[in-house]
């Protein structure tokens, strides 16, 4: 292995991590902003009710907060399994 | 005109009580009349970092419940005549801090003096709440490390909304990052962020950069704010910061690292 390999192949420095990571979880923090507190509860007791009648993942149910001008819209999207249990 | 300024971050340990008592030094020392409040009920602490802990007679919550007036509470710094600091209570009460109540003093103090720094408590509960409601300006204090950044997005998204002036509509509240202990040799390593990386992320533009340096705890030790310690970087780089906070254009200055190759020290004119 010659000295230039040596160079090439030293890990990413821990501060680029660490602004990598920062980058993605404050976009995410900022995407949640504004949104009200009841929304995450609202999604777990959704779920609850849905999954009493079809076993879906937990995953499967997204619940959004859309503004559009004066207008708030919820949007609530449940992806149901390929084949429902019977 | 007065202002109110609160000095938070989220994260504890970040050094915002260091930093609340020498923004307050710094602007008395520009003439302003100051007073420095710490919010942090039940971990009083300005009161050892200004160095006046044995004249705590009246606390914050006193003036609250009327046991005193708000001027037998205000203890005058020894070093500045126009300095006053309202120091924590040590009670155990969590609700010792009343909206009404802080409200009120606040408004007291609007009419004594010019700047009131509030200190807050870490955290986003009740005190470091009404730490940051009824202010007009705030000083975000982080270090460049993954928590203290992630916590300072999360107090600004709180000043963007959850204060008197967003709830009331009255304009947004001036926002600074205060970028502290800050090392530019392990940033030339690659082992921390740099200024441009953490004000990249925040999208915000510091307002001051303060070295890691060994003064600061020399400073606490002793009671005295390092902005005092003229000598220490931490210290200048406090004076710039406040400086700029004035309105002043002020270089940022202990970012690089130095450089120490022989032909520096023998051409190196700065």
């Amino acid at each position: 292995m010659g000295i230039f390999d040596f160079f090439k192949s030293r890990p990413q420095k821990s501060a680029q991590t660490a602004k990598e990571r920062l980058l993605i979880i404050v976009a995410q923090q900022r995407g949640e902003r504004g949104t009200p507190d009841y929304i995450p509860r609202l999604k777990v007791e959704l779920l609850e009710v849905i999954r009493k009648y079809v076993n879906v993942d937990p995953g499967a149910v997204q619940v959004n907060l859309q503004k559009e001008g004066e207008q708030e819209m919820l949007e609530l999207s449940v992806v149901l399994p390929d084949r429902p249990d019977e | 005109m007065s202002e109110v300024i609160v000095v938070t971050s989220g994260k504890g340990g970040v050094g915002k009580t260091t930093s609340s008592a020498s923004i307050a030094c710094g602007y008395a020392r520009r003439g302003k009349k100051v007073a420095v409040v710490d919010f942090d009920i039940g971990l009083r602490n300005l009161d050892l970092i200004m160095g006046c802990e044995r004249r705590v007679v009246y606390d914050f919550v006193n003036v609250i419940n009327g046991d005193c007036s708000l001027k037998q509470a205000l203890i005058k710094d020894k070093r500045f005549d126009n300095l006053s600091v309202l120091a924590a209570s040590q009670t155990r009460d969590k609700d010792a801090l009343t909206q009404d109540g802080v409200e009120r003093v606040l408004k007291e103090l609007r009419g004594e003096f010019e700047i009131i720094i509030c200190d807050s408590p870490a955290g986003i509960e009740r005190g470091a709440h009404l730490a940051m409601y009824y202010a007009d300006r705030a000083v975000v204090v982080v270090n460049p490390e993954v928590s203290s950044v992630r916590d300072s997005d999360r107090v600004l998204g709180l000043l963007a909304s959850k204060t008197n002036r967003a709830e009331k509509g009255d304009g947004s509240i001036a926002e600074h990052l205060l970028l502290t202990r800050y090392s530019p040799e392990r940033v030339s390593t690659g082992d921390m962020m740099s200024v441009s990386d953490v004000e990249e992320i925040l999208g915000l533009k510091v307002i001051g950069v303060i070295p890691e340096s060994q003064s600061v705890l020399a400073a606490s030790n002793a009671g005295v704010p390092v902005i005092l310690d003229e000598a220490s970087e931490a210290g200048q780089a406090y004076d710039d910061a406040v400086a700029r906070m004035c309105g002043d254009d002020r270089p940022m200055r202990f970012t690089e690292l130095k450089k120490k190759g022989l032909l520096n020290r023998l051409f190196g004119g700065s």
